[in-house]
């Protein structure tokens, strides 16, 4: 669990990007982040595995207060995947760069090579074991950055703008690997503008402007609040969209499915044939 | 009159063991709005590296057939001749910006065509206010964020007012809203301007309302080339993995359960909601 309890940040170069925050994400919890450029939320989620402590106020993780603790007894709990995976990736060959931290954290030479297979599986690598990172393509560079953070199997998983360059059917993908992530009972954050994979993901979603939280609540709820949205430069999603033109035909805003709008849709058209 | 044309291109890599791109044969017509689209690695970047003769001047393997810019030959004409005609916007801003500031990156195509220096001040200041970051002209363009990054990428191709912008994955940092502002202003000056435009993108739902012609790309062929409703109202485009708009998927929903909702296929959330009212409003 991860408790905020009214933090501010600034950074050394003075720049205030957190006014207040205050938060609970509970163990098992599926969440996006949104908000536009420079809101905060990459700041925010850097103080959930303590890369940044907070300037005042309090973070807790299971209990224990970042400030007490280090980064890396912390990365055991809370696995963060970073936006470019070039900023992550290093290692010589995809299976060494995943191997990188399981030493690190005393695995055995067993385990190391048994987390390595599950996690390569698990991302469909295998076939890239012994090639270099960089020879992969920008969509498999993010997967294997993914890789050696599952691989240690953290119980909280934060992934910043996972969809960024990913295709239709990548992200696609990448959902289902949330879902099964959220079977697992592990607690899921992702930072995304993708408002279109948040509809489809439905999580609680948490919008952020100027250092602020502004919204928090279910995916539904907060997708259809266009003044909320619009504060975070966000668009409504398309489905939501629709539907708020559509008040004249009795039906309620807050659709962010497309299979429940077609159903909604064609029972209004279906009423009117009989 | 043609802008862009390939006859049966094809491009292996240096050290690559299958072609990226296959008996490619486009024509992209002046003033349209191109939309490139498919799924990872199917060879849309490669194809647009034809475009202005990255290759085959800078990346050096194997091309066959043939491709042309304006009529002119582009494995004959240097890239810097192309640049003339031709603006690209990569991926990654980051491999793109060099200069100190913001303005002087922006400024730096125009003080190579030899400008006067109140033409470039006009057309500089013209793209930062158009891209919304006049603001920061003077900061270093390393230490902005992504999106702004991107801003820069695409201000500085816009100052040079190319006949053709190709623009690969533009905005994909910029949060929703400014992604949006962007493309307005890039449908504006291909309105306005005449200006050909080429995009690529995934994200078919802020985009495709603006493009008149599609081309979908797998495995490095052409699956799918032609007019933009036609072509995403077809169930073998969403086959391939394309994510068509919401929108228009609703509408392909809704009329294969045999709603009558007229035979233009929407293309963003205001279209299809207009059909809809149109369709249910006497109900």
């Amino acid at each position: 669990m991860i408790e905020i309890e009214d933090v501010h940040f600034r950074y050394p170069g003075g720049v205030e990007a957190l006014k207040g925050v205050t938060l609970t994400i509970r163990d098992g919890e599926f969440v996006a982040i949104m908000g536009q450029n420079g809101a905060g939320k990459t700041t925010l989620v850097k103080h959930f595995n303590g890369l940044l402590k907070p300037s005042t106020g309090k973070v807790r993780v299971d209990n224990t207060e970042t400030t007490k603790t280090s980064v890396a007894s912390l990365s055991k709990t809370v696995g963060f995947v970073f936006q470019n995976p070039d900023h992550q990736l290093f290692s010589e060959t995809v299976e060494e760069e995943i191997a990188f931290a399981l030493k690190n954290f005393g695995f055995t030479e067993e385990a190391i090579g048994k987390q390595i297979t599950w996690a390569l599986n698990l991302l469909s690598l295998a076939q890239y074991r012994k090639t270099s990172p960089f020879m992969l393509s920008g969509g498999e560079r993010k997967r294997v950055a993914l890789a050696s953070v599952l691989a240690w199997d953290p119980q909280m998983l934060i992934l910043d703008e996972p969809t960024i360059g990913q295709d239709h059917e990548q992200k696609e993908r990448l959902r289902q690997f949330i879902v099964q992530l959220q079977t697992q009972g592990k607690t899921v954050v992702i930072v995304t503008h993708d408002v279109e994979f948040v509809a489809e993901c439905n999580p609680r979603v948490i919008l952020m402007r100027e250092g602020k939280i502004i919204a928090d609540g279910k995916g539904k709820e907060i997708l259809t609040n266009r003044d909320a949205l619009t504060q975070s430069s966000i668009i409504l999603p398309q489905i939501a969209q629709i539907f708020t033109h559509l008040t004249a035909l009795g039906l309620a805003k807050n659709v962010i499915d497309i299979y429940e709008a077609k159903e909604k849709l064609l029972r209004v058209w279906r009423k009117a044939e009989e | 009159m043609v802008a862009i044309e390939t006859r049966n291109l094809t491009y292996t890599y240096p050290g690559g063991t299958k072609p990226s791109i296959s008996d490619v044969s486009i024509k992209i017509e002046k003033g349209d709005f191109v939309l490139i689209t498919g799924p990872s690695g199917c060879g849309k970047t490669t194809l647009c590296r034809c475009f202005n003769g990255l290759i085959p001047h800078f990346y050096q393997g194997e091309l066959k057939g043939e491709a042309f810019l304006l009529g002119k030959d582009v494995t004959k004409i240097q890239t810097h001749e192309l640049a003339k005609n031709v603006g690209l916007v990569f991926q990654n801003p980051e491999n793109q910006l060099f200069a100190l500031s913001i303005e002087k990156d922006v400024a730096f195509g125009l003080e190579n065509l030899g400008f006067s220096r109140e033409e470039m001040r006009k057309r500089v200041d013209w793209a930062l206010n158009l891209t919304g970051i006049y603001d920061i002209r003077e900061r270093s363009p390393h230490e902005v964020s992504g999106g702004q990054q991107q801003r820069v990428a695409i201000a500085a191709v816009l100052a040079m007012q190319p006949e053709i912008i190709v623009l690969d994955e533009p905005t994909s940092f910029l949060d929703p809203l400014s992604a949006q502002k962007i493309f307005e202003v890039i449908c504006e000056l291909n309105k306005n301007l005449g200006i050909t435009v080429v995009l690529v993108e995934h994200r078919l739902d802020l985009t495709a309302k603006y493009a008149n012609h599609i081309i979908i790309m797998d495995e490095g062929k052409v699956c799918s080339d032609g007019e933009t409703r036609t072509i995403l109202s077809l169930e073998e485009t969403r086959l391939i993995g394309v994510g068509i708009p919401k929108a228009t998927l609703l509408y392909n929903l809704l009329t294969r359960e045999g709603m009558r909702l007229g035979n233009v296929t929407p293309l963003s959330s205001d279209e299809m909601a207009e059909l809809l009212l149109e369709a249910l409003k006497d109900r």
